[in-house]
């Protein structure tokens, strides 16, 4: 192999280069505008109904709305309109769905994965592997089994037959990741606290935890995530009207041909600042934590 | 003597013992360990192997496959979930992959870029979809078609009327919500590889696309490999895009098996029915199980 060749004529091919450079830079800028339209083409949808007095934009055909105002949110803070007088409400209850699945999923996956992964209980794949097994039959084919299992437990139209749907489901994942990611932590750390005499609790609360900090965080916020996204156990499991969560309502406004689009349009938008907010606060930690451990080398 | 005082006294016996990979746990470290998997057990044990067994029960009648097979709307929705779930899984990893190249890329203007990029996986689901909805909808008048007319001059068609552009349209806001979770994740593994080796292979007079090549893709192919499988998983589960975007097209032509499921199940009051629907999925995933819990066995050997 000819180690010299591209320290060969590096001033000669100086303008070359340069265009080089200048190619690269133009399809970059090209794709970075492709990129931002793609992402944004549906959120700027959302504004423009919200935006507009009667919400019926979409049916004008207009790429602005002629008279922006923020009545539709207004309406909301208020509650005075019928179609959105339990908004607030609504709220608190996908918050109390929300808020313990991501709490839980992150405390049961990181005493499991510390269980399997640091104590050495069992061999490390064959108990997540059994995790996993919740993946074989999908969502949508155990709504009506949960509809029966939560009846039998005496958790129907409680929100907490939704959590443990929303837990059962994001586990699995965030075991997997959590397992990957300890990997990063020399084992030895362990021991040695095991041998100046700390506990296995002590050993995960005080090492475990905060070593762990970047994939908790991209753990808990994919559960977040989860649950913010779920529409159907929440639809299913949640019979009374106060119980109804806002992805309810939702489809609510949806099936209601009448409905006024710009509430819920608005509700969409406040709808969506949670998770974008926990997001943004976590996102140092989300990349590394979702993938570091999955690379050997 | 304990035989710790053993070791001290003969002086080598601890060193020349080989480290035991899994050493017997005992006494209060076994308990401490079960308590510490007790929570996952029992949330395993409740919601997943009782609903399951449930589920199987529900649908292990043949009668109702028979049923299924004779029903063209579970023939198209058949053909549909693998349609969607062959081209929406493939297409976003691919160009997930892609584009996380790009955005490993250090400059001030993509770090902004990847916070506007991952906006869609932050959106609820429920939200984004039925904004896709209202693009499409209003036939000549939707946002899309209006900015097709003005941009190109063309008249774009009914979409939600034709059961495979609906179904397009589904892949596409599928493909729109989850392509930026892959992204982030095959960056997470771009950042992990030591820049080291590509300054050797650098020096070595290695080219870009060799570098890619033979430094990239081989590190990143058990990464690939695993988020095909879980997004393969995940997707086939997942009725949002089906339910919002097309939102049921005539006769169940942009369905898929999961929301065709939801259909037999709440619609024609047809539970059985509608638990066997989705449950004839199951056979595509068990070998995608299978072979998920394999690539994370060798993983662990190769880690």
């Amino acid at each position: 192999m000819t180690t010299a060749a591209p320290w060969f004529g590096e001033t000669r091919r100086r303008p070359r280069h340069r265009l080089r450079r200048f190619v690269v830079e133009a399809a970059s800028a090209a794709l970075g505008a492709v990129i931002a339209i793609w992402s944004l083409i549906p959120v700027y949808k959302m504004f423009l109904v919200a935006l507009d007095p009667i919400g019926h934009s979409e049916f004008a055909g207009e790429v602005w709305p002629p008279h922006p105002t923020v009545a539709a949110f207004v309406a909301l803070w208020t509650e005075e309109a019928d179609d959105v007088e339990h908004i607030w409400r609504q709220f608190g209850n996908s918050l109390y769905i929300g808020v313990p699945v991501m709490a839980l999923t992150v405390l049961v996956a990181s005493l499991a994965s510390f269980a399997i992964g640091r104590m050495r209980l069992g061999k490390d794949w064959t108990l997540s592997s059994a995790a996993l097994l919740t993946y074989v039959i999908p969502p949508s084919a155990l709504i009506v089994p949960f509809f029966r299992v939560m009846h039998v437990y005496g958790l129907l139209d409680s929100p907490w037959a939704v959590v443990a749907a929303e837990v059962t489901f994001a586990t699995p994942y965030a075991i997997l990741v959590l397992q990957h990611y300890a990997k990063l932590i020399p084992i030895e750390l362990d021991d040695a606290a095991r041998i100046d005499g700390a506990s296995a609790v002590q050993v995960y609360l005080f090492i475990y935890v905060p070593l762990m900090a970047p994939a908790l965080a991209a753990v808990g916020t994919y559960a977040l995530l989860f649950a913010w996204n779920d529409y159907f156990y929440q639809y299913m499991l949640l019979l009374s009207e106060k119980h109804t969560t806002v992805a309810v309502a939702l489809e609510q406004f949806f099936d209601d041909d009448d409905a006024p689009w710009n509430y819920m349009m608005a509700i969409a938008v406040v709808y969506s600042l949670p998770p974008i907010a926990i997001f943004y606060a976590l996102r140092r930690y989300m990349a590394s934590g979702l993938a570091a451990g999955g690379i050997k080398g | 003597m304990s035989s710790l005082e053993q070791a001290l006294v003969t002086g080598s016996a601890p060193v020349e013992r080989p480290p035991r990979r899994h050493p017997r746990l005992h006494g209060s470290d076994f308990i401490w360990s079960i308590a510490f998997v007790l929570p996952y057990a029992g949330v395993f044990a409740a919601f997943v192997i009782y609903p399951m067994g449930y589920a199987l029960w529900m649908g292990s009648d043949p009668a109702l496959y028979r049923e299924l097979l004779s029903d063209p709307r579970y023939l198209r929705s058949a053909v549909n979930t693998v349609l969607f779930l062959g081209i929406a899984v493939n297409v976003q990893m691919f160009l997930a992959f892609l584009l996380s190249g790009f955005f490993a890329r250090r400059r001030r203007w993509i770090k902004v870029l990847l916070i506007i990029y991952l906006l869609p996986w932050t959106l609820p689901a429920v939200p984004a979809f039925l904004s896709f909805h209202w693009m499409l909808v209003a036939n000549e008048r939707g946002l899309i078609n209006r900015l097709l007319s003005v941009l190109f001059g063309i008249d774009g068609p009914i979409w939600f009327s034709h059961g495979w552009l609906a179904l397009a349209w589904n892949i596409v806001a599928d493909v729109w919500k989850w392509m930026p979770l892959w992204t982030l994740i095959f960056l997470g593994g771009r950042m992990a590889i030591s820049q080291d080796l590509y300054d050797a292979a650098a020096v070595d007079g290695a080219s870009l696309y060799r570098r890619f090549a033979h430094i990239t893709v081989p590190l990143l192919a058990n990464l690939y490999c695993i988020s095909t499988l879980i997004s393969t998983i995940w997707t086939a589960g997942d009725y949002t895009p089906i339910l919002f975007v097309s939102g049921g097209t005539s006769a169940f032509a942009s369905d898929v098996l999961s929301t065709l499921g939801f259909h037999y199940a709440l619609d024609f009051a047809n539970p059985p029915l509608g638990v066997a629907a989705s449950l004839s999925v199951v056979p595509l995933l068990i070998p995608v199980v299978i072979l998920l819990m394999r690539r994370l066995q060798v993983s662990e050997v190769q880690l």
